[in-house]
């Protein structure tokens, strides 16, 4: 297809992912708020009254960064396992495979869709972070640019879960099992610095450490680690997942046969 | 040109069963085909493939001399497919069904709305568009699809069984609407398993069975390749037993109707020639069945009768 007919098949696939986001917003928009208040309000201010300060900032600051990049991180992956595993199992994604739409720009629409979602509940926890503590943007294109990589890494990653699902447990293992105990040990509500060297060192192997951090930076301007080895770990996830996911659907796995 | 172009077409799923052994297949442009067969006999296979939706084992597949191998979005664009299954969203609006999949054969929003209006108007669907997709009858969400088909406006339109499970009346109604699309210009191959659809609108026929294309002709050539017909004759008084009528095989059914064999050679004249002569005068008469119905079955259960023969039982 030449260039206009893919930024229209490209079009359509986002706007067909904003209006179910909409459409469903009680499942897309409205459980991360909730959650997320909830944190604010146990971690941050009963809890984190009697924490102190972490790294030079109380503690209700210091969970922030991590509790938007948090939500981020599981609506990015939730949207696109969701939206991709629903269309391959009541059949829909058909519509799209029958059409001279490149495997490349299926992936690429999906993917939008999802940062699409994880951007907007980051946005909806950002401004209720503001209710409850200050927050001072230190430096606004690393936020933006981590938020924005880190939803595609993401997306990209709920994608090839949906690829591979064959039910509807399938898309619920890796969140549950993978995903969640992921993000908890990824620094969210601790600096890697309070814990023994050996846990260090095993923290460093968690992916969600690098994003959490580099979105800490972009925000606070404290990280425990370096800014460009998260973006190197960042981007060496995003080129690997979608290298995975275009064999994929080249070869057909799960959706062809 | 040849619409279709199938050579050697082998399809091997990876439980070992090979849906697909070798097939040929040519289909010209403008044509209304009809590709018939069995359950599991690999039609629905060699769609999938032809769409993409399946990967073939080995051969080649052109759309107007399009490779699917070397040229697949390009073939792609040139096909329009209604499948066996409902395959749209059930929780999408109508229009939104038809205006997405102009959007992903890249038709601007503009046009494929004007589009969509058209198709849903042909097919009686526009004052449902607003409607949830999952709220429609059966025959309205076949008609959708066909809509959806259409919208990217296909060389190619590929209708597997469209009108299974559709009451007669919308059946004819999509006949005439389908036919009028082929008469445009619309090249269509045709899946069904009511053989009277068939017989009414497509010029040539392939048949296939376990695999394999065991017929492929022109319609009407097939027809006349059926040597005898059944017809059934409802008669206007009651007989006790069969009249024995000379060159014609007849038995009764019931006290009013009277079955019989007609072949070629004999004609049907002769038959009332000698009803006349007895006395039995005739209400009416109808095929016993569908005489594609009566080829198609000879065909198959000829195959099936071979296979066990040289498989040492009785066919």
């Amino acid at each position: 297809m030449r260039l206009r007919e893919n930024w229209i098949g490209f079009q359509t696939i986002v706007l067909k992912e904003l209006s179910r986001i909409i459409r469903i917003w009680m499942q897309t928009l409205l459980p991360p708020v909730i959650t997320m208040t909830l944190y604010f309000i146990i971690f941050g201010n009963l809890i984190g009254r009697r924490i102190g300060l972490m790294d030079g900032f109380d503690y209700m600051q210091y969970i922030a960064p991590g509790l938007i990049m948090m939500s981020v991180i599981t609506n990015s992956y939730g949207n696109v396992v969701s939206s991709f595993f629903g269309a391959k199992f009541g059949k829909y994604l058909e519509e799209m495979l029958v059409s001279p739409l490149p495997n490349w720009l299926i992936i690429v629409g999906h993917m939008a869709g999802g940062m699409a979602r994880g951007l907007m509940v980051g946005i909806a926890v950002t401004i209720i972070a503001l209710f409850f503590t200050d927050l001072h943007m230190y430096s606004l294109p690393v936020t933006l640019s981590v938020a924005l990589l880190t939803s595609a890494v993401f997306s990209l990653a709920g994608m090839i879960n949906a690829i591979f699902a064959k039910k509807f447990d399938d898309i619920a293992i890796v969140p549950t099992f993978i995903l969640t105990p992921l993000t908890y040990l990824g620094g969210v509500f601790y600096s890697i610095n309070m814990l023994p060297e050996f846990w260090q060192g095993v923290s460093r192997a968690n992916p969600i450490l690098y994003m959490v951090n580099a979105f800490r930076h972009g925000i606070l301007g404290v990280s425990d680690i370096g800014l460009g080895t998260a973006y190197a770990i960042i981007l060496v996830f995003l080129v690997v997942l979608f290298t995975t996911a275009l064999m994929l659907m080249r070869k057909g796995v799960g959706i062809r046969e | 040109m040849k619409a279709l172009s199938l050579a050697g077409l082998e399809k091997v799923y990876s439980n070992g069963v090979r849906a697909l052994d070798g097939i040929d297949l040519e289909v010209d442009e403008g044509d209304f085909f009809a590709l018939l067969g069995p359950n599991g006999a690999g039609k629905t296979t060699a769609i999938g493939i032809i769409t993409s939706l399946v990967n073939k084992t080995a051969g080649r597949v052109e759309i107007f001399g399009h490779d699917i191998d070397r040229q697949l979005e390009i073939a792609k664009s040139m096909i329009g497919v209604v499948p066996q299954e409902i395959n749209f969203n059930q929780f999408e609006k109508v229009f939104n069904i038809v205006v997405n999949q102009a959007g992903y054969y890249g038709i601007p929003r503009a046009e494929a709305c004007r589009r969509a209006e058209k198709y849903l108007r042909q097919l009686e669907l526009w004052e449902k568009r607003d409607q949830i997709s999952r709220s429609l009858s059966g025959g309205m969400k076949r008609r959708l699809m066909i809509a959806r088909a259409l919208v990217h406006e296909p060389r190619l339109l590929i209708l597997d069984e469209p009108t299974a499970g559709v009451d007669i009346e919308i059946r004819r109604s999509m006949w005439d609407f389908v036919r009028g699309i082929n008469e445009a210009g619309t090249t269509i191959i045709l899946t069904t398993h009511y053989l009277e659809e068939a017989e009414n609108l497509c010029r040539n026929i392939a048949i296939i069975d376990q695999g394999k294309i065991i017929e492929h002709n022109r319609m009407d050539r097939l027809l006349r390749k059926l040597h005898k017909e059944f017809v059934l004759l409802n008669l206007q008084s009651p007989l006790a037993s069969a009249p024995k009528l000379e060159g014609y095989l007849c038995k009764l059914v019931d006290e009013e109707t009277l079955e019989v064999e007609i072949t070629d050679q004999r004609g049907i004249s002769g038959l009332f020639e000698q009803l006349s002569g007895l006395g039995i005068r005739v209400q009416s008469m109808r095929n016993k069945s569908n005489r594609l119905e009566e080829l198609f079955m000879g065909l198959v259960e000829n195959r099936a009768g071979r296979q066990l023969a040289a498989a040492g039982g009785k066919p």
